[in-house]
Formats: C-alpha cells, structure tokens, sequence
C-alpha cells in the first residue's frame, strides 16, 4: 500500500513538473507533422549549431569527467588540510549567475581583460571563439561529476583499494580495477548530467559566443533566435534536438555501465 | 566504460585539431566578409537588406555574418573584442562606448542622418479592439490597467518607453515634478517588466497585460506575425532614432561604408518602411505613410541621452531606482 | 556506513602505509589545483577584482532593490532546497527500488529539465501555468511562479545524487530490518536515510546553488518587478547592462558568500547527523 502511494506521489509530481512541459514541447514541435520538424531541423544554421553544441560538449564533458573523477579521489581519499575548502570551490560555479560567469571571462580574456592585450598580440582569440565557448561551458558543468562520484565512493569505501594495494597492485592499476567500476554509476550519472548542462547552456556561453549565426551560434542560442523571429516551429523544434542528445546520452552511458558490471 | 574513458582525451585533441582546420579554412577563403553585429529587432529587415544590397555594383562580392542580442549586450562585446564591420544598435549610448573604446571613430554621427538609419516611435500594443479603451498616457494609470513594459535597467527599448512617458507629459504642460509623480503611478501599474523587448511582446502575446508599451516596428511585426493584437499612436510620443556605424578596425572599411551608405539609400529606406520602421529619408518617407503623431519629440527635447542616463537610469541613484525603492518601500505594486 | 563498520578491522599497518602514499599523490591534488584555478578561480578573481572598493561595494548592496532581490533568491532557493531533497528522495528510491512498466521511459526523462534552454522551459510552464493555462492554475509572474520555474531546472539534482548511492546499497540489511518486523518508515529512517544521507545533502546542496544563480528560465515567468519578484541574478543583470560593474560584481560577491556559508552549514549539518570518516 504504502509502496503504491509513494509511487503515485512521486508519479504526481514529475507529471506536473516534468511530463507536461516535456511533452508540450515535443507537441509543438511536431505541430506541424515530421516534415514540418525535419525541415526546422535541417537549416543550415541550425545544422552548424548542432555541430557547434556537440563539439563544446564533446571537449568540455570529457575533461570535466576525468577531473571530477581525480577530484572526487583527492575529496573522499586524501587527508589534506583544506579538502573542505575544495569542496566549497567545486559547488560555488552553480551559485554565480551565468551572466556574471561570462562577464568574468571577457573580463579575463576579452581586449580590456587581463590576458586580453598578450593573446590579441599572439593572434589568439579565446572569447567570441571555441575556447571561451569551452571554458563558459566548463565553468557551469564542473560539479557534476565530482559530486555524483564523492558520495558513491564514500558509500563504497577502500576496503577493496587497500586490499588491491596490499596485493601489490600499482596506484594505477588499483584505479582501474577496482576504483573505477565501483564507481561506474556515479561517473556514468555525472557525465549525463554534465553533458546535458552542456548541451542546454544559454547564458554564460551567449555573452562569450558573440552569436554570430552559423559561425559561433549554439543550438540553445539558435533556438532563441528562432524565437525572436516567431519561428515558434524551429525553436521547439530544436530544443527536441537538445532533449533528444541528453536522452542518447543517458541510454549511452547506462549501456557503458551495465556492460562494466 | 574503461576503454571509453581511456579514448577520451584522444578524442578530445581530434576534435580541437579539427575545429582548428576549420578556422583556417575560413581565413584561406578570401572573399570578403562583414560582420553585421546589431540589436535584435531588425532582424528581419536585415535579411531583405542584405540581399538587396548584393544585388547592387558594390554588394556583388560581399557576404555576411550576422549576430543579433540585447543593444547594449552587442555593444559591449564589441568593445571586448567581438570581431565587427558594420554595428547597428538601439540608441546611441552604445555607439558612444564604442567612440569611448577607441573602435568608432568619433565623427560617426557627421552626416545628413546624425548617424541614424531608421526612426520609430513609441506605441501602446493593446489587445485586439482595446477593450479598455487605451488611447492617451493618462488611460495607462487608470485603476484596473496592467501595464508591460521592460526592464529600462536591462534594455534599452525600456528606456525609450520610460523617457517618451515622462517626455508627453512635459508637453502636455506638466511640470518636471508632476511627470515624475506620473512616472512613479506608471510603475504601480507595471506588472511585468522582463529584460527585453521581443520577451515583452512574448509575455504580451502569453495574456498578461492590457497595454504593452514598445517601438511601433514591434507592434507592426508581431501583427504581421498573426499575433492577436492593435496597436495605438499616442498623441504625444518620443522619436526613437537608431543609429549604424562603420567600426575603425574593419578590415574591409571600403564594403563596410558601401553598406551604410547603401541602408541610407531610397531603396534600402523602402525595405526598413515595409519592416515597419519609420524612414530617415525624405523620399521614402512619403511613400511609407506612417501616422502622425500630434506632438513627436527626440531625446534632445529631455537634455540628450547623457543627461537623461545620469539623472534617470543611474541604477544607484536614478529617478527610476529612486521610484521603484519608494514603491516598493510603501509595499506597492 | 559501511567505512565506520570496517575501518576499525583493517591492520593499523596497512592504514599507515596508506597514509604515506597519499603523501606521495601529489599528482592528483595538482591537477585538481591547477584545474580548479584556470576554470572556476581566474574567473572568481576577475569578478572580485572588478567589484566597487570600499563603501561603495556596501552601497551598492545595501541599496533596498539589491537586498530585496538577495532575500528572494535566497528564501526561494532554500524553499527550492527543501522541496527538493523530499521530492528528489521519492523519485529516486522509486526509480530504483520500485518495478513498473515504462521505468526506463521516467528515469529518461528524469535529466531533460537541464538540456532543454531556459528560455524553452520558461516559456513552456508559462503556457501551462501562465495567464492562459488549459488547467487554470496561474502561477506566472509572482512568486509562486519563481519556485515553480527553479524546481523544474533543479530537478535532476538531488534524483540524479540519490540513485547511485541507492542502487549501490546492499539489500540485505532492509530486508533483515522488513523481517525483523520494521516497518516502511522505520527501515527508511534507520537504514536507508543514514546511507543516502551524504548524497542526498550533496544533491540538495547542488540544488540551491543552481537556483541561487538560476537566470535563464525564470527570468521569463517572474515578471522581474523589484522588491516583489526580482531575483538578484536579474537585479545583477540590470546593472551591468545600466555599467555599473563595480555594483554588479559587489552583489556577485555577496551572493556568493551567503550561497558558500549555506553549503557550509549543510555540510555540517550532515556531519552532524551521520558521522562518516572522511
């Protein structure tokens, strides 16, 4: 009894929250039949956009996922002093406003910013071009794997590492073997939502990106654009792109997982 | 899982090392490319513009990168370092940054326009066949009208409203203190004010609101857009004047100008006319038939757009922050 | 759980030894270092460096529209919060431990609240909560319609924290506790709750900083009007697009150091709570 109600409850509140405004999307997309959508779909910019929002994503997941993994180690298995400072630090990008985030970069690298005159003299363009794009992107996804990966290695604890390392297994090999799949779920988890934050990023990549329409335009910027036009159509139609990259990515790394266990 | 992570940062130097091909394979290109970065509702006159532009002697060659964003967002950009050839923005203040940064040269405005490219005014949207009956300033604060209208801290198109308000009462005889009280009823019956024009208009179209002020080419667009709405010339409004400017580190400043000079042409005027913007130029101006305003002011009426941002923007001590703290101090709205 | 109950038999020896090659692991704490400073402290310095010096950094916080606009993003950040963590919780135990048709379909969904753009998102749960809404329900532009818009993009958070740590934990132990004669609550409150604990404080920590800073996707339904539903992150929009950075980059500042000292006493509080070695 008590397990049906809880399931209702939980069935309730992601109906109204999650279901409705999801499916409401994926309606208005499709309003106008699969033609309608795949021609939204397959405008050029729109295309580059989408090649735009992978790349971003394909550089900034990865790296984000390998240092929260080294720092979900560093947070749950050293002893430094100031493990808890670093703790804070790796939270904290959520709490400034994705404005201020950008506005910090070009305040970093743009032509008034601190670097700015040393990479303008050595011909290397960080804002308004793919790095700046990539670190916007970083800046606002850094938690995620950190914080799903710290609580299961705590769950799990290092009986197993010290029982690896006592056999006389390398650091390295220890890591591979034992640390790493105990920890599959939590890294699996981080990495789908750090690439959906990636891949829905609007305001720290807009200040930065210069939204120069096929060239530096992401897909949550096109799709914002297609609004500003009353093209109602692609815009949804394009944010269902976006939904459905999060849900490959979800089925992917659930696959990867599964396959480890 | 292991084998995908170990392929990763191979992954990633491809994709970097790939993206660099692509950068040079723009630079190797070699036809000439403007860069447009302007505000965001011209949008669409801009597409037409372009093309009419390379149908001419002096466009034939000449591509386009387009960016579009908030005014003051695209000016600023610019300033960082946002590579442009030709700006277009809202008002002047953000040509005026660039003049301060060194990117604009300072005798911009030094033509028979004043630098602007097209003219608009100030309009009440209001739903279809005003049901409140919405004609002057003084029907926007009777009781039981919701008023939009954006942020003026956030968008330029808000400051406008703002300044065409307080500009109407001035010359329907009010003294400066009385336009200010206007203002300050105004803002009590403001119920929206979201961070820019085109998501006023979004807000307006959703249901909310009897009245949305905003530029007459808005209102003009969003009917054309089969949005459900009227829209009403007051009979005291402000001109809104938007001004274009050639940047100083344009690699092509030849095409750069050639394009300014081709927005200021009769035939450039005419497409700006059918996009809903009032014409700069004389000829096309007859054609367009736009209505007139009884008493139509500029910004120069209210002491220029210096004046005005100090004394009524300034988000620490402006009149608009001193009015806003002040309702919401007596717990208003 | 499972560390305090082990810890203790592992050979003093092999605790030593340990010990010692984290002193050796400097490489790790260097990358994290080095990572950290490029991505998320250069930029934190740029902001601080940027701030109005002095009295006028106070000014302009203390000025009433930006305190307004603090006090709201915190009180709906932590309503957010508090939601969440019970929402979040229920999602995600039956995700895992319930079976029903269609799961891999909900627990799909669970993540697209981040990919799809704020703007989509807002604008979506205005035409289904908003002045036209086919339910009725009108939330937009007050602010009910704030918390509304923040739990739908901080929902994956404390869901997506809880799962693993779930699906990890060892089943046993709640079914000794079911034929033990424990009930529901009681098995919840005695085994599971001590065990997702530090995951679930972490999920919800995340959580509240995300709407803290949230922008995008409330800006639309919050109707933005200062000292009513002006979020700080939009009063901070507001001033640096009026150039006063100086002011934009104090109430950063200050925002950021209420958000810090509110993960802070989470934590401690979870410390608090379960006792788990670091």
């Amino acid at each position: 009894m008590a397990k049906i109600a809880l399931r209702l409850a939980a069935f309730g509140y992601l109906a109204a929250l999650l279901a409705l405004p999801v499916a409401s999307i994926f309606y208005r997309a499709f309003e106008h039949g699969v033609i309608g959508f795949w021609q939204a779909v397959a405008q050029p910019d729109a295309i580059h956009a989408l090649w735009l929002t992978l790349l971003i994503a394909g550089i900034a997941v990865p790296l984000n996922a390998v240092f929260g993994v080294i720092c979900a180690h560093v947070l749950v298995r050293s002893h430094l002093r100031w493990k808890r400072i670093l703790g804070l630090l790796v939270d904290l990008p959520f709490a400034v406003s994705p404005v201020v985030v950008g506005l910090a970069l070009v305040l970093l690298y743009g032509n008034q910013g601190w670097f700015g005159p040393w990479l303008a003299a050595h011909g290397i363009r960080v804002i308004f071009a793919l790095p700046g794009m990539v670190l916007a992107t970083m800046f606002v996804s850094l938690p995620f794997v950190v914080r799903e990966v710290v609580p299961v290695m705590r769950e799990t604890g290092d009986e197993q590492e010290q029982a690896a390392a006592t056999l006389g297994a390398s650091p390295w090999q220890t890591f591979w073997k034992v640390t790493l799949p105990s920890i599959r779920w939590g890294v699996a988890y981080g990495v789908v939502l750090s690439a959906a934050r990636a891949f829905g990023e609007y305001g720290a990549v807009s200040v930065v990106a210069g939204r120069l329409a096929g060239i530096t335009q992401t897909l949550p910027l096109y799709v914002d654009e297609r609004f500003e036009s009353f093209d109602l159509t692609g815009a949804y139609a394009a944010s269902v792109v976006l939904a459905l990259l999060a849900l490959a990515t979800l089925f992917s790394m659930n696959a990867l997982a599964r396959k480890e266990a | 899982m292991r084998i995908a992570l170990r392929a990763l940062p191979a992954a990633t130097v491809a994709l970097a090392l790939l993206l660099c091909a692509e950068q040079t394979k723009a630079i190797a290109d070699g036809s000439v490319q403007l860069t447009l970065v302007a505000y965001s509702t011209p949008r669409e006159a801009y597409q037409d513009l372009i093309k009419a532009f390379q149908a001419t002697p002096a466009g034939r060659d000449v591509s386009f990168a387009q960016s579009y964003g908030a005014s003051g967002e695209q000016s600023r950009a610019v300033a960082a370092g946002l590579p442009a050839d030709v700006v277009a923005f809202s008002l002047e203040p953000d040509i005026s940054k660039l003049v301060a940064a060194g990117l604009v040269a300072p005798d911009w405005n030094a033509n028979r326009t004043h630098g602007m490219v097209t003219d608009s005014v100030v309009v009440f949207v209001v739903r279809k066949g005003n049901p409140k009956n919405i004609r002057a300033w003084a029907d926007l604060i009777k009781p039981g009208v919701d008023v939009i209208t954006p942020n003026p801290f956030t968008s330029g198109g808000a400051r406008w409203n703002i300044m065409a308000a307080y500009g109407a009462m001035l010359k329907r005889g009010a003294s400066p203190n009385y336009a200010i009280a206007y203002l300050s009823k105004l803002f009590d019956h403001i119920s929206v004010q979201d961070k820019s024009g085109r998501e006023s208009l979004q807000t307006f179209i959703a249901g909310k609101g009897d009245a949305m002020l905003a530029y007459e080419n808005e209102a003009i667009l969003a009917q054309r857009n089969g949005a459900d709405v009227d829209y009403v010339v007051p009979d005291q409004t402000i001109l809104i004047e938007n001004p274009v400017a050639v940047v100083k580190t344009s690699q092509h400043p030849e095409q750069a100008r050639a394009f300014v000079s081709f927005l200021l042409s009769p035939q450039a005027q005419v497409i700006f006319a059918a996009h809903g913007y009032r014409p700069v130029e004389k000829a096309a101006q007859t054609a367009a038939r736009f209505p007139q305003p009884r008493t139509l002011f500029d910004i120069g009426f209210l002491g220029g757009w210096d004046a005005v941002q100090k004394r009524f923007f300034d988000p620490q001590n402006g009149l608009v922050a001193q009015i806003e703290s002040s309702l919401g101090a007596a717990g208003g709205h | 759980m499972a560390i305090s109950a082990v810890a203790p038999t592992v050979p003093t020896k092999v605790r030593s030894h340990l010990r010692s090659t984290t002193h050796e692991s400097f490489l790790p704490v260097g990358i994290v270092t080095t990572f950290l400073s490029v991505v998320v402290l250069l930029p934190l310095a740029a902001i601080v460096a940027h701030a109005s010096p002095g009295r006028s950094f106070w000014a302009a916080v203390f000025q009433p529209a930006a305190l307004a606009s603090l006090e709201f993003s915190l009180v709906a950040s932590l309503a957010v919060a508090v939601v969440n963590a019970v929402a979040g919780t229920l999602i995600a135990w039956v995700l895992v431990r319930d079976k029903f048709r269609g799961k891999p379909l909900v627990n799909a969904v669970v993540d697209l609240p981040f990919a799809l753009p704020t703007i989509v998102a807002g604008l979506t749960l205005i035409s289904l909560y908003g002045p036209r809404s086919p339910f009725g329900i009108n939330v937009a532009y007050a602010r009910s319609g704030v918390i509304l818009a923040l739990l739908f993009v901080t929902l994956p958070f404390v869901v997506r924290s809880v799962q693993p740590v779930l699906t990890e934990l060892d089943r046993e132990m709640e079914e000794a506790a079911a034929a033990l004669g424990a009930g529901i609550l009681q098995t919840y409150s005695r085994i599971i709750f001590p065990s997702i604990l530090p995951a679930l404080i972490s999920g919800t920590a995340l959580g509240f900083a995300r709407s803290v800073g949230e922008f995008g996707s409330v800006v639309l339904i919050s109707g933005n009007i200062p000292f009513k539903t002006e979020l700080a992150a939009v009063h901070i929009f507001g001033q640096i697009e009026s150039g006063d950075m100086g002011g934009a980059a104090a109430v950063s500042i200050v925002l950021l150091v209420l958000s810090a000292a509110v993960l802070v006493a989470l934590e401690t509080l979870g410390r608090r709570i379960v006792r788990y070695d670091g």
